[in-house]
């Protein structure tokens, strides 16, 4: 698919350019001419929305930093003033703040169509790895910007999760203290943790940029997955990236923008915390500390675990998993359109997710299912904690028993011999479905 | 395919009903149900009432300033678009004549530049609202400890916003009996709170609401409003409230026009786009 270039340079200037830096034939060969599989469907068109997210983030976040001030007793009347009195601030600064999250939704899709469509095994591995080192930076990057506006959910944020690195204390004594003193730059969340977060956010973006450019290289190595998982056979299965996806892409874009617009202008705190707008109070704690909604589910898993240590090793451990999964699904089907029983666990992993999600925003002691009650009529039962606990295992289990499992006894169904030969079903109904089930495992 | 989607609703039904199911056991605050101010600026395309607006300034002017601070508030504003006194006579709002009035009216600290002592001098709309006290320890101690808080974003700042507010400042009832009321404390049933420890009656009846520093303000005919609205405790609980919305995000209703103008784009774009996709694809089977 790489390799051979059709670029042919028109202009003298050009061709004298591309005899010494051949940028321009760089650009048309990935973004132009770029052969791409006719047969990608709107799950694709999140790789160039999360390109958009990302330049937009960059590109607001700087203007922010003209006018925010990195410093425990100004940095939140510095929003406010971007806010009220810097032209056009307030517009700036929502786009960001509900940026981070469109973003993250966008990220949260883009990995789900590439674990439905097995976009992340050979040769695509790279692709994948790299992709999972973006999201980590994604939620460093997240998690600091969302201490900066130096509320009260900033700062509470801030020291639960470099407080996790206290658990490092149950490995050698000291070590976690250790780590937890050098993170925040003294003895307790302060100044000098608010500037290195600073800095650090506004540095961070530009390595996922640089990830982002060694991502979209590793794409054009291997070539986009498509739907079906068949590999491109010939040239009747693709189309050039311009003008075919561009436009495609282009609305997408542009779909995506409508619903980002609606939550900038109409609705710019509904992803938010009230106590974000109360300032950053050390003497006092929130009631109810809640991360931003794209950390739940791991914030969940990190509930669900009695143990300190094990709950900060459960959750990253979890995205952990991602970076394996190239090698703990061994199937050679692609597609999951063409792996009926594994379509079902995905479902699933999609649900207790969602649900994890849930969790984590409600207090590990609620009840979900009431039994009974105390003697003050608080209701008793089944709590959050538990339901976690079995989303976890479930998403444990999904991994690293459902997959490696079934990629030995699964049937799959007939998978088309090509892109262009005529679809042979709408997808995988020509098998009875969980024939070669898998018991399922549970919590 | 069909019954690979039947089960998926399914299971997304099981999860929506799990989350009517639960309820919060441990988390005893508790709050009445918030009255609603029928707000006309919390719609997508609402605008605040200018009228409302100025009666809710004076309201806090002459009841909250005591107490309250509202840093992030200069007098200006007051006359910036969109604001109280907004006159399209006057779009500079440093130059805006009632502005000027308001801020004379009122004397800050300054420091004398020959001297270095310290003076007071008139406002000028530039000068940010004056604080009630010098420093937190002032507010406390004229506070029985409790501090006052800043109300500039108090209304995006709580839960219910508006509402609450207008809520908070009505909601004191008489306690009821079996509730020991703390000296200094006063019973207010949309103060969340959990008052457990100083309900003596049934466990499973413990009142709502909390016990709050802040005595109740806006009797009848406390301020007397320059429109000849009758200044009820309701009507005052309610211009105020209006008020704190609109300073805490001054630039709410630029928001939303600007946001309908970009919808309106996007919208075109979009549908722009999408003929253009079916077009260039129209040859292509896929
Ligand atoms: C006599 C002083 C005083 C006056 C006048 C006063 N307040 Fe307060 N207010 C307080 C104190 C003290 C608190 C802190 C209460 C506490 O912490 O229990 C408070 C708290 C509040 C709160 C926050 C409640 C919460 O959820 O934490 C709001 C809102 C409020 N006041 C609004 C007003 C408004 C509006 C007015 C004018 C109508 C007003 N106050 C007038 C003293 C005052
Ligand atoms: C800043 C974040 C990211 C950006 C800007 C980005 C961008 C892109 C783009 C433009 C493509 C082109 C194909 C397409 O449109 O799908 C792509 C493909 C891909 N991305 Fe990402 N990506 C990001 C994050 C991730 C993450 C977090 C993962 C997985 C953990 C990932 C996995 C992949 C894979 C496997 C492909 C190849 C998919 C295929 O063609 O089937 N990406 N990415």
């Amino acid at each position: 698919m790489s390799g051979h270039s059709t670029y042919e340079p028109k202009t003298g200037f050009e061709r004298w350019l591309d005899a010494r830096l051949p940028i321009v034939r760089i650009a048309y060969d990935s973004a132009i001419d770029f052969p791409t599989p006719k047969n990608l469907n709107y799950w694709w068109t999140f790789g160039g929305i999360l390109a958009v997210c990302l330049m937009t983030q960059i590109v607001t976040g700087v203007i922010l930093a003209m006018h925010y001030v990195p410093n425990g007793d100004m940095a939140f009347n510095s929003v406010e003033h971007i806010m009220r009195d810097v032209n056009y601030g307030w517009m700036i600064r929502y786009i960001h703040a509900n940026g981070a999250s469109m973003f993250f939704l966008a990220v949260y899709i883009h990995i789900a169509r590439g674990l439905y469509f097995g976009s992340y095994k050979a040769p695509r591995e790279v692709l994948w790895l790299l992709g999972c080192v973006i999201y980590l930076l994604m939620m460093a990057t997240g998690f600091m910007g969302y201490v900066l506006p130096w509320g009260q959910m900033s700062f509470a944020g801030a020291v639960v999760i470099t407080n996790l690195f206290s658990a490092f204390d149950q490995v050698i004594p000291g070590l976690g203290t250790a780590i937890t003193t050098w993170l925040w730059g003294g003895f307790a969340v302060g100044n000098a943790t608010l500037n290195r977060f600073f800095a650090l956010h506004y540095l961070l973006p530009f390595m996922i940029a640089g990830v982002v450019g060694l991502h979209i290289w590793a794409l054009h190595v291997t070539g986009n997955n498509n739907p079906t998982g068949v590999p491109v056979k010939s040239k009747a299965d693709t189309v050039p990236f311009h003008p075919y996806y561009t436009v495609k892409d282009g609305f997408a874009i542009v779909v995506f923008f409508i619903l980002f617009a609606w939550f900038v202008f109409f609705a710019p705190e509904a992803l938010g915390h009230t106590d974000n707008q109360i300032p950053a109070n050390p003497l006092v704690t929130p009631a109810h500390i809640v991360p931003e909604w794209y950390f739940l589910p791991f914030y969940a898993m990190l509930r669900a675990v009695p143990q300190k240590l094990f709950g900060v090793l459960t959750m990253f451990g979890a995205i952990g998993l991602l970076f394996a999964v190239p090698w703990l699904d061994r199937s050679p089907v692609r597609s999951m359109r063409y792996r009926p029983t594994a379509r079902w666990f995905f479902v699933l992993l999609v649900l207790a997710t969602l649900g994890l999600g849930w969790c984590g925003g409600m207090e590990p002691d609620d009840v979900v299912i009431r039994t009974g009650q105390t003697a003050n009529g608080d209701p008793t039962g089944f709590t959050v904690t538990w339901l976690a606990r079995i989303l976890t295992t479930y998403y444990y289990a999904y991994f690293l028993l459902v997959l490696p499992l079934l990629s030995r006894n699964e049937k799959p169904s007939k998978v088309p011999d090509s892109i262009s030969t005529p679809v042979l079903s709408g997808g995988g109904a020509a098998l009875p479905a969980g024939a070669a089930a898998e018991p399922q495992k549970k919590g | 395919m069909t019954s690979m989607r039947t089960v998926a609703l399914t299971l997304a039904a099981a999860a929506a009903a799990l989350a009517f199911v639960a309820a919060p056991a441990q988390a005893r605050t508790t709050q009445a149900e918030l009255k609603e101010g029928g707000w006309a600026f919390e719609s997508p395309l609402g605008r605040f009432d200018q009228a409302q607006l100025q009666r809710g300034y004076k309201v806090y002017a002459e009841v909250c300033s005591s107490c309250h601070s509202m840093n992030l508030m200069y007098y200006r504003n007051l006359c910036q678009q969109g604001g109280p006194f907004y006159d399209p006579k006057h779009p500079n709002p440093n130059e805006a004549p009632v502005c000027k009035a308001i801020a004379a009216d009122i004397k800050v600290p300054d420091i004398d530049p020959d001297t270095g002592d310290a003076t007071e001098r008139p406002a000028t709309p530039a000068d940010h609202f004056k604080a009630p006290y010098a420093n937190e320890a002032a507010a406390r101690a004229g506070n029985g400890g409790a501090l006052p808080p800043d109300l500039s974003v108090m209304a995006r700042a709580r839960e219910g916003g508006a509402n609450y507010i207008y809520s908070l400042l009505q909601g004191y009832k008489d306690e009821p009996h079996g509730l020991t009321v703390p000296d200094g404390k006063y019973y207010n049933i949309y103060y969340p709170g959990d008052l457990g420890s100083a309900w003596s009656g049934p466990k499973d009846k413990v009142p709502v609401g909390g016990f709050i520093s802040m005595p109740f303000q806006l009797v009848e005919g406390r301020v007397t409003f320059d429109d000849g609205t009758k200044s009820t405790t309701d009507q005052m609980a309610k211009d105020v409230a209006a008020f704190l919305a609109w300073a805490a995000e001054p630039k709410a209703e630029e928001r939303k026009q600007t946001g309908l103008a970009v919808m309106a784009y996007l919208i075109l774009f979009a549908g722009v786009l999408f003929l253009s996709y079916k077009r260039i694809w129209r040859n292509v089977e896929h």
